[in-house]
């Protein structure tokens, strides 16, 4: 057991992997000097057939892993920036998600698209700061996004070993948290959430970075008498809804705390699915993103992002709401 | 050879026949992208190349299904609709695949095979196993970005890539004078590829220069680009006929009907040959067709079957 940065935790998922497995490789932009510091001794180890540097054609090299796949290999594209996701959205949807199915099952498409550094970075502005999973998890891609260096890690090692295309978000606001990893392989399986503080007044959903934020607001409104359970989905696609049902079976209240836009986003997702299906006792709500491009200035940002105070004061209407009825 | 060539361009012309009577009766739904004019193309590229070889294909893909060595009868079953199809009655026209004859799909999207052929040719280097892959596209084809980045990997990695151009001057109804600037084998040479153009009309020239381009390929000399001067002798889609275009003057269509393919190869062939060809195709359609009405409806409930690898059942749309 060590205690590891978020981004050694992927790295060391990729490189027991490609320990594991000769057919997985990975491919990107600059990957073999790891600008974004997860492929960091991947090319010394497992050589350049094994590490891809590819010219800034982010729709080429996303489609050359579909076609690699299909040719037996397992691919892991890095992306540097979550909206040159927005570039592959066809290569990702539309041609690698839906080979499976359009081809009768002859088709296997086992990819992985790492971005490692998703979402808001403070002050990279409108093109670089997208939290884009709802996209994917409208398409039915299988998405992943980790809070923690514990679940990126076997969560990663689920995603390489999954015979379909998987989305892996590796949140940017998360990256400078430590975690214990055990040194020991293990994989986390897709679609299983995971609940990191069990309370009895409200279920927040935490996605992402988020979940460490959530934990700190239930620990200021616990001094309130208020008792707040944290669920972090970890998968968004397959979503775990048993366990979300069973936790608001007991809370009967749910407030979503999200870092995607606010319209068509997975909160949204979340609310609708739980209202339909799920023993709710007073409205739920949900503390998102605004539908806003992210401006430069710092206050600008912030002012378009989910925060603590927000969360709070979500959580506080809810339990309210609830001892009025 | 010869003999061979037309069996195969002479299957993919009636196949298309028979295709758009089964559009007209409403036994295939939808559109389907006829291949006819064109056969050349496709029976000369395949006739190149080893069954391990990788082709990614178009829209109006049949004919390459066909020349690759795909079974008539599943593909009739496909565009039917039915089990027995291919792609199971998953794909349809625009997607049918057969992967284990390296046939990496029909492709709804413009040039989107380019990439996936450039990652199986990376993939077959990294196995030693001399195969080589395939990337049909047309003159529209061309102006997509995405083939201008894979031209300029498979020239720089030196891959195993035929980039093969079906340039039958229209992208669906703009023609190439008012979407392409500049020559198609330019583009290509610019990227130090080496490209040539051939009359995509005449099979045995569409052979010859593929055959060159594989054993360029296969002798690690990378990727060649070959613009086939061809044409369509139908609208771009069946749908076309009721639609009254004028993007075409009959005059044209003319003038490249007489330079039909089929009538080309056949010229060089005993006459009893010819028929004997033509008897042993309408056979093999006739039976393909009865195979396909046999095969039976997907049931709805098999709507989320395929959906992913690993088993995954997708949501419904309605409340669990």
């Amino acid at each position: 057991m060590s205690r590891v940065r978020y981004l050694q935790a992927l790295g060391k998922a990729l490189r027991d992997e490609m320990e594991r497995d000769p057919s997985v490789f990975v491919v990107g932009e600059d990957v073999r000097e790891s600008l974004r510091g997860v492929t960091k001794g991947l090319l010394d180890e497992f050589g350049e057939s094994r590490v891809l540097d590819m010219p800034i054609s982010e729709q080429m090299f996303t489609s050359f892993a579909t076609g690699a796949a299909l040719a037996g290999r397992r691919a892991v594209v890095e992306y540097q920036i979550p909206s040159l996701l927005y570039l592959a959205f066809e290569q990702i949807v539309n041609q690698a998600q839906k080979l499976r199915l359009m081809t009768g099952g002859q088709a296997k498409v086992p990819v992985v698209y790492l971005v490692p550094g998703s979402g808001a970075r403070l002050g990279l502005a409108g093109q670089h700061s997208d939290h884009p999973y709802s996209l994917f998890v409208h398409a039915g891609v299988k998405t992943v996004l980790p809070a923690f260096a514990s679940d990126a890690y076997g969560l990663l090692v689920s995603a390489v070993r999954d015979d379909d295309p998987v989305v892996f978000f590796a949140p940017a606001a998360a990256l400078p948290t430590r975690d214990e990893v055990p040194d020991e392989p293990y994989a986390i399986p897709l679609g299983r959430g995971r609940i990191h503080r069990e309370g009895t007044d409200a279920t927040v959903v935490a996605i992402g970075h988020l979940v460490h934020d959530a934990l700190v607001v239930a620990d200021e409104l616990a001094d309130e008498g208020v008792s707040i359970e944290v669920f972090d989905p970890r998968t968004l696609y397959p979503f775990d809804w048993e366990l979300l049902g069973a936790s608001l079976a007991r809370t009967g209240r749910l407030v979503v705390y999200d870092d995607a836009n606010r319209s068509c986003g997975l909160a949204a997702e979340i609310l609708a699915t739980a209202a339909e299906e799920m023993p709710l006792t007073s409205p739920p709500k949900r503390v998102t993103r605004a539908d806003v491009t992210i401006s430069f200035a710092v206050e600008l940002e912030l002012a378009a992002l989910p925060s603590r105070e927000r969360l709070r004061a979500a959580v506080r209407e809810v339990v309210r709401e609830a001892a009025h009825r | 050879m010869i003999e061979d060539l037309y069996r195969t361009m002479r299957t993919i012309r009636r196949f298309e026949e028979r295709v758009v009577e089964l559009v007209n009766a409403n036994e295939i739904a939808g559109v389907t992208h006829e291949y006819v004019g064109q056969e050349a193309v496709a029976a000369g590229v395949c006739a190149a190349l080893r069954p391990d070889d990788v082709i990614t294909s178009t829209h109006r893909g049949h004919g390459h299904l066909i020349a690759k060595g795909a079974d008539v009868a599943r593909m009739t079953a496909e565009l039917l609709g039915r089990v027995d199809g291919l792609n199971h009655g998953r794909g349809g026209s625009m997607h049918i695949a057969d992967l284990g004859l390296g046939i990496y799909g029909a492709n709804g999207i413009v040039a989107a095979g380019a990439p996936i052929a450039a990652g199986a040719a990376w993939a077959a280097v990294q196995d030693g196993s001399g195969r080589l892959a395939v990337t049909f596209f047309g003159d529209g084809g061309a102006n997509q970005g995405v083939l201008h980045e894979t031209m300029n990997l498979a020239a720089l990695w030196s891959l195993p890539l035929v980039f093969v151009c079906e340039n039958n001057g229209y992208a669906v109804t703009l023609s190439q004078q008012r979407s392409t600037a500049g020559s198609l084998v330019e583009r290509a040479a610019a990227y130090g590829i080496t490209a040539e153009s051939v009359d995509g009309m005449d099979v045995e020239a569409v052979l010859d220069a593929t055959l060159r381009a594989a054993d360029r390929a296969r002798a690690g000399r990378g990727p060649t680009f070959l613009e086939c001067r061809t044409y369509r002798f139908v609208g771009h889609h069946t749908a076309e006929r009721t639609m009254k275009l004028g993007y075409r003057t009959d005059e044209e269509i003319a003038r490249w009907r007489r330079r039909d393919p089929l009538v080309l190869a056949a010229a060089k062939l005993d006459e009893g040959r010819q028929a004997a060809i033509d008897d042993e195709v309408e056979d093999v359609l006739e039976r393909a067709v009865e195979f396909a009405r046999m095969s039976p409806r997907p049931r709805p409930e098999d709507v989320f079957e395929f959906a992913y690898a690993s088993g995954l059942r997708p949501r419904d749309g309605v409340a669990a």
